[in-house]
Order: C-alpha cells, then sequence, then structure tokens
C-alpha cells in the first residue's frame, strides 16, 4: 500500500479540470485534509503510433475523478519506457510520485490491440502487478477504465468503479431517453426513446436487466427491459398506477408500488412477471420507494402516515414498520449504502432539497450537497460516491458526491434535461 | 268530420266483440288513429294477468328512447364548450387532495354522464407539482385522482368506468418555478375513452 503522504490543506474550494479532452468534467475537493495519492501514469510505448493515445488520457482521467489520486505531469521521455523497462525509484521519488504506471501497446494477430502494463509502488520501490488486456478499437475506453479498476483497487484496496455504467433520463423537448453510458458520462446510447415520461430506473444485481417506470400508456406502467437482448417485458400493469420499483438482492423479486387497491401500497411481484402480486404494507397512507436493505432483510420506504413524509422499514415479507428518519419535515428515497451501514436519502431543508447521509449504528445524521434541487441519489457499487440530479441554471444536470461529502463533481452535459441517475452493478 | 268516420268503424266493431272487451275497445276508440301505441296497448293488456293500471309502454321507452338520445346529446357535449362536461380540470391547493366545494357541480355532471353512459369509460390522471421525490409526487397524484374517483362512484359513477392514475409531477401544464404556476400543475385531468 502506498503510504499517503501528500496532504493537501485547503480552506476554499478548489477546482481542478480535467484532463481527458472529451470529458468536460468539474471536480471540485473542499475541506481540510484532503488526501491524495500521486501517481504518474506514463504515456504507453507504441500507443501514439496506433491512434491510441487517448487510452492513459482516459486512465489518468479516471483516477483524478475519483478524487483520491492526483495525475503528475510527466516529461517527455524517450524512447519511453514498457512494462519490461528498470524503473528509476529515485527519478520518480523526487518527481513526488508514490505510485507509477508504465506499459505499451501494441495491434495483436487478429487486428486488436493488446495493451501490458505494470504498477509500481514508489515508496516501496516495489511492483504491485500488472495486467494485459485485449480489445477493438471501439473499446479502447474499456481497456482504459479496466486499468484504472486495476490501480485504484491495488492502491486502495477497494473495488474501482471506472468499467462500471449508469443509467439515467433525459429529455429533450418532448421526447424522454432511457441512456446509458460510462461511469465517466461517455459512451452514452439510449435504451428506451418514448414521447411519454420514464422514470425510476434501477438496475438489476446482475447489472443485466434494468426495471423502470413508462408512462407510455398514459399512464405508470412498470417494465424490465434485458439490456443485451433489447427485450421488454410488463412486469406491473394493474388498473391504476405502478411505480417505484426496486430490485431484490437476489434478483428474484421486485418491489414495486400500485394503486389496485386505493392508495400507494408496496406489493411484491416476480422479476419474470409471473405469479400474483403480494401485499405486504397494510397502511391506509402513502407508502412508496421501497428500497431493499444490502442483506435483502428489510425494505426501507417512504411514508406520510406519521404526517410528513418520512422513511420507515419494515421486515421484506411485511410486517410492523418502524420510523427511521426523525429530523425535519421530508425525509423521501431511502437508499441503502452497499456496505448497508449507511443510509442515503433527500431531505428538505429550509425549502431546499438535498442529499442526507444517516448513519444506521450511531443515527448521526450529515447533509452533503448544499444545491436548492438535490434528488435521486444512487450509490456507486463500492460505496464510494453517490450521483444525483440537480438543477443547475435551470437545467437537470448529474453530479456525484463523494460519500464524505468532501469531492463534488458534474457530469458531462449530456444534452436536455436530465435526471433520474441509477449506477449499475459491478460487472463480471 | 273525421270523428264521425271513427266512430261509424267503432260501432261495425263492437258487433263482433265480446262484452268484457268492449270497454277497452271504446277507450282505445277515444284516442287518434295515428297513435301506433294504442294498438300496441290494447295487444298488452289483453294478455292474461296484466294489469290495467301498469303501463309496459314505459319499458321500451327507456331502451329504445332515453338510452340512444341520451348518448347523442351527452357525447357532443363532452366537446362543446357551453356544457359543463367540457370542463375537465380539477385544481387542488397545495399539499391538499380534496375536492374543493367549487368542483362539485363539474365533478356532479361526470358521475351523471357516466351513470346515464354505462359503456363510456374515464381516465382520471391526478397531478403534483415539481417539489419533492418524484416518486412520492407519483402518490400525492394517486390520492388526487383517487379522491374524485371516490366522488364520481358516490355519484353513481361504476367502479368498472373510472381508472384513477397519476403522471406525479411528469406532465406539467406550466413550466415555471412558481406559485402561480405549481397551482395550475396540482391537477386532476378527466378523459374519456378516446381521448387518451
Amino acid at each position: 500500500m502506498v503510504v499517503r503522504t501528500i496532504r493537501l490543506l485547503l480552506g476554499a474550494p478548489l477546482l481542478l479540470a480535467a484532463f481527458s479532452a472529451a470529458a468536460q468534467l468539474s471536480i471540485e475537493i473542499t475541506g481540510a485534509g484532503a488526501q491524495r495519492i500521486p501517481v504518474a501514469v506514463v504515456p504507453f510505448a507504441g500507443e501514439q503510433a496506433l491512434g491510441a493515445s487517448s487510452l492513459t488520457a482516459i486512465v489518468r482521467a479516471d483516477l483524478e475523478r475519483s478524487g483520491l489520486f492526483r495525475g503528475l505531469e510527466v516529461p517527455p521521455l524517450s524512447p519511453l519506457p514498457n512494462e519490461n523497462s528498470p524503473v528509476n525509484y529515485g527519478e520518480w521519488r523526487s518527481r513526488l510520485a508514490d505510485a507509477l504506471v508504465v506499459g505499451s501497446i501494441a495491434p495483436d494477430k487478429e487486428g486488436r490491440m493488446e495493451a501490458r502494463f505494470r504498477l509500481y509502488d514508489v515508496v516501496k520501490q516495489a511492483a504491485l502487478g500488472g495486467m494485459s488486456l485485449t480489445f477493438s478499437k471501439d473499446n479502447l475506453r474499456s481497456a482504459a477504465h479496466r486499468l484504472s479498476d486495476f490501480v485504484y483497487e491495488k492502491l486502495t484496496g477497494e473495488k474501482g468503479v471506472f468499467s462500471t455504467l449508469i443509467a439515467y433520463v433525459v429529455k429533450r423537448g418532448s421526447v424522454y431517453e432511457l441512456q446509458i453510458a460510462d461511469a465517466d458520462g461517455e459512451r452514452s446510447q439510449y435504451l428506451l426513446r418514448s414521447n411519454e415520461p420514464i422514470i425510476s430506473p434501477v438496475w438489476s444485481p446482475d447489472g443485466k436487466r434494468i426495471a423502470y417506470v413508462s408512462f407510455e400508456s398514459k399512464k405508470p406502467v412498470v417494465y424490465v427491459h434485458h439490456l443485451s437482448e433489447n427485450k421488454r417485458q410488463v412486469v406491473a400493469s394493474f388498473k391504476g398506477s405502478n411505480s417505484a420499483p426496486a430490485w431484490s438482492p437476489d434478483g428474484k423479486t421486485i418491489a414495486v408500488v400500485l394503486s389496485v387497491e386505493g392508495g400507494s401500497q408496496i406489493y411484491l411481484i416476480n422479476s419474470d412477471g409471473s405469479g400474483p402480486r403480494r401485499r405486504i404494507g397494510t397502511s391506509s397512507a402513502i407508502d412508496t420507494e421501497p428500497r431493499y436493505s444490502t442483506d435483502g432483510k428489510f425494505i426501507y420506504f417512504t411514508s406520510d402516515r406519521g404526517g410528513s413524509p418520512q422513511i420507515y422499514r419494515m421486515p421484506s415479507t411485511g410486517g410492523e414498520a418502524q420510523r427511521v428518519t426523525f429530523e425535519g419535515s421530508y425525509n423521501v428515497t431511502p437508499r441503502p449504502s452497499p456496505d448497508g451501514r449507511v443510509l442515503a436519502y433527500v431531505t428538505r431543508n429550509g425549502g431546499k432539497f438535498q442529499v442526507a447521509l444517516l448513519d444506521l449504528s450511531n443515527r448521526q445524521v450529515q447533509v452533503i450537497t448544499d444545491s436548492d434541487r438535490d434528488e435521486s441519489p444512487s450509490y456507486a457499487p463500492n460505496g464510494r460516491m453517490i450521483l444525483l440530479a440537480t438543477v443547475i441554471g435551470g437545467r437537470g444536470v448529474l453530479s456525484a458526491v463523494s460519500s464524505d461529502g468532501r469531492i463534488k463533481q458534474r457530469l458531462p452535459y449530456a444534452g436536455g434535461d436530465v435526471r433520474e441517475p441509477a449506477w449499475g452493478p459491478f460487472l463480471e | 268530420m273525421r270523428a264521425i268516420v271513427i266512430a261509424t268503424l267503432c260501432s261495425t266493431a263492437l258487433k263482433f266483440t265480446a262484452i268484457s272487451a268492449v270497454l277497452l275497445f271504446l277507450a282505445a276508440c277515444q284516442t287518434t288513429p295515428e297513435d301506433q301505441n294504442a294498438s300496441t296497448a290494447k295487444v298488452e293488456d289483453r294478455k292474461p294477468g296484466a294489469k290495467p293500471g301498469a303501463q309496459p309502454v314505459e319499458r321500451p321507452k327507456i331502451a329504445a328512447v332515453d338510452v340512444t338520445q341520451g348518448r347523442k346529446d351527452a357525447a357532443s357535449a363532452l366537446k362543446d364548450p357551453g356544457s359543463i362536461l367540457s370542463k375537465r380540470q380539477i385544481y387542488f391547493d397545495y399539499d391538499k387532495f380534496d375536492v374543493k366545494d367549487e368542483y362539485r357541480p363539474l365533478v356532479e355532471a361526470h358521475a351523471r354522464y357516466l351513470r346515464d353512459n354505462p359503456n363510456a369509460k374515464m381516465l382520471i390522471q391526478g397531478n403534483a407539482d415539481e417539489r419533492g421525490s418524484r416518486e412520492y409526487n407519483v402518490a400525492l397524484g394517486q390520492r388526487r385522482s383517487d379522491n374524485v374517483k371516490k366522488m364520481l362512484m358516490l355519484l353513481g359513477a361504476r367502479e368498472a368506468q373510472v381508472e384513477s392514475v397519476s403522471l406525479g409531477e411528469e406532465k406539467p401544464m406550466c413550466a415555471e418555478h412558481s406559485e402561480e404556476c405549481w397551482a395550475k400543475n396540482r391537477r386532476g385531468d378527466l378523459l374519456y375513452g378516446g381521448e387518451y
């Protein structure tokens, strides 16, 4: 593990421009004691000749975006070192690098590209391992994200999320698109295009399906969309409204909110659309926004049974509900952290809607965003960052905040009004 | 002149009828001959067990006349700006879900239409203003449309005719971020079959 020697003591917000030409991303790091690991990502031998020089630029942008790394300027080196070159630790140490990535890229026999690299701990003067990746030119970004994940995991001890996908809804004029993109907002493509609203996309635990609510039949209906098969099915289209889908951790069950028996109540349905609906809530109030706890034992949900919307939880098979939030008069959209220790939610704070975190062990609440209209928080699968929708200049945009509230980013502008983000799971 | 001819025909017929039928036939003769119902009534009344006071004539009137006529008139009324049935919006106060008194005549008119037109179907779309969570706003819009539906049913609409749903904050009529605009978005829209 690299010793984090560089400490940035910052009183005021620091704005850093991202280095990838494509990503118009801003990163803001606030608060004292921000520690970022200085890492040197040396351009790979052969990448310029292959027209693949964006590879290391993407890696560097990925690492920077996490807020945990600082990409060092690398001086022009000739010849460029590769993964087999001896490392001059003293020289890299004098450039204040804690970690070093060197590698090469070359065409393979099938006309694809092969990248090989090694990661070094400059402080301990030790190799931390390496990898070889083959990919077509179209998948250069995927290769870069894999490489970033490797570096991130080796240096922080937790899995990186650079290779994961995000889903969100874009409204342009009267057209709505459910889009899928890389976690950095690049390579977006639409999964569904509609003339009616789409809300509440949520990924299946295996990342192969997305459940969402579409209003294409002039009322909310829940669909499950199979990503690679481009096939979708209606899973809840009962009389009245069908909304707020949430997957069980095993992917077999979806909790939904139906009004078929009056009001808005929580039911369970099979995720393949088979079998009957099972009602698990029994209140006469609004019960909505169900989310399974990480261990699957509970369902968190929003209810106004106490007079104002607050978050409650009940056993996931149904049963008595306990109130979870107490501060404030409007607490909605519960989102348990991947480790199950924290609950992210949206709280109304003097007329502003902001993301708060509730530590489930000591009941401490921390508001981690500061805009007026923050909504739909969605945890990265490693729990480090939270993606959310906000409104800037009257337009919906996505931003991300670290789970300690110190790092804030805005994702590249996707055109139109962007909302309803959902961060996908780790992919196999 | 015409009355004399009728009297002659009636007196001729009298020669061939039994005494009990005579009185009824005389009664029929008192109506004008153009009235087609008169001869129908005579046949009906001759059925065994028929009570002279209960007029089965009313039945065809309900089925054949009232329903078709009512349907025709009301269908055009749905689009007629002069008819209350063309009014389809019900607005709600902030954080309120009850149908205000000012909308009672509107709801009553639609309930009457649904009651009189059993084949008519209605979709009630509840809406909320943009503040707060999208899913919670779906639930708030649902509470509004459910309340309109309940009122329609109390006034004679049938469960199978009315579906209450919510569009949450997703289909605002007004896009500005002001109280004036939000008031227009806290709304229930009534749509008849064929309109959605």
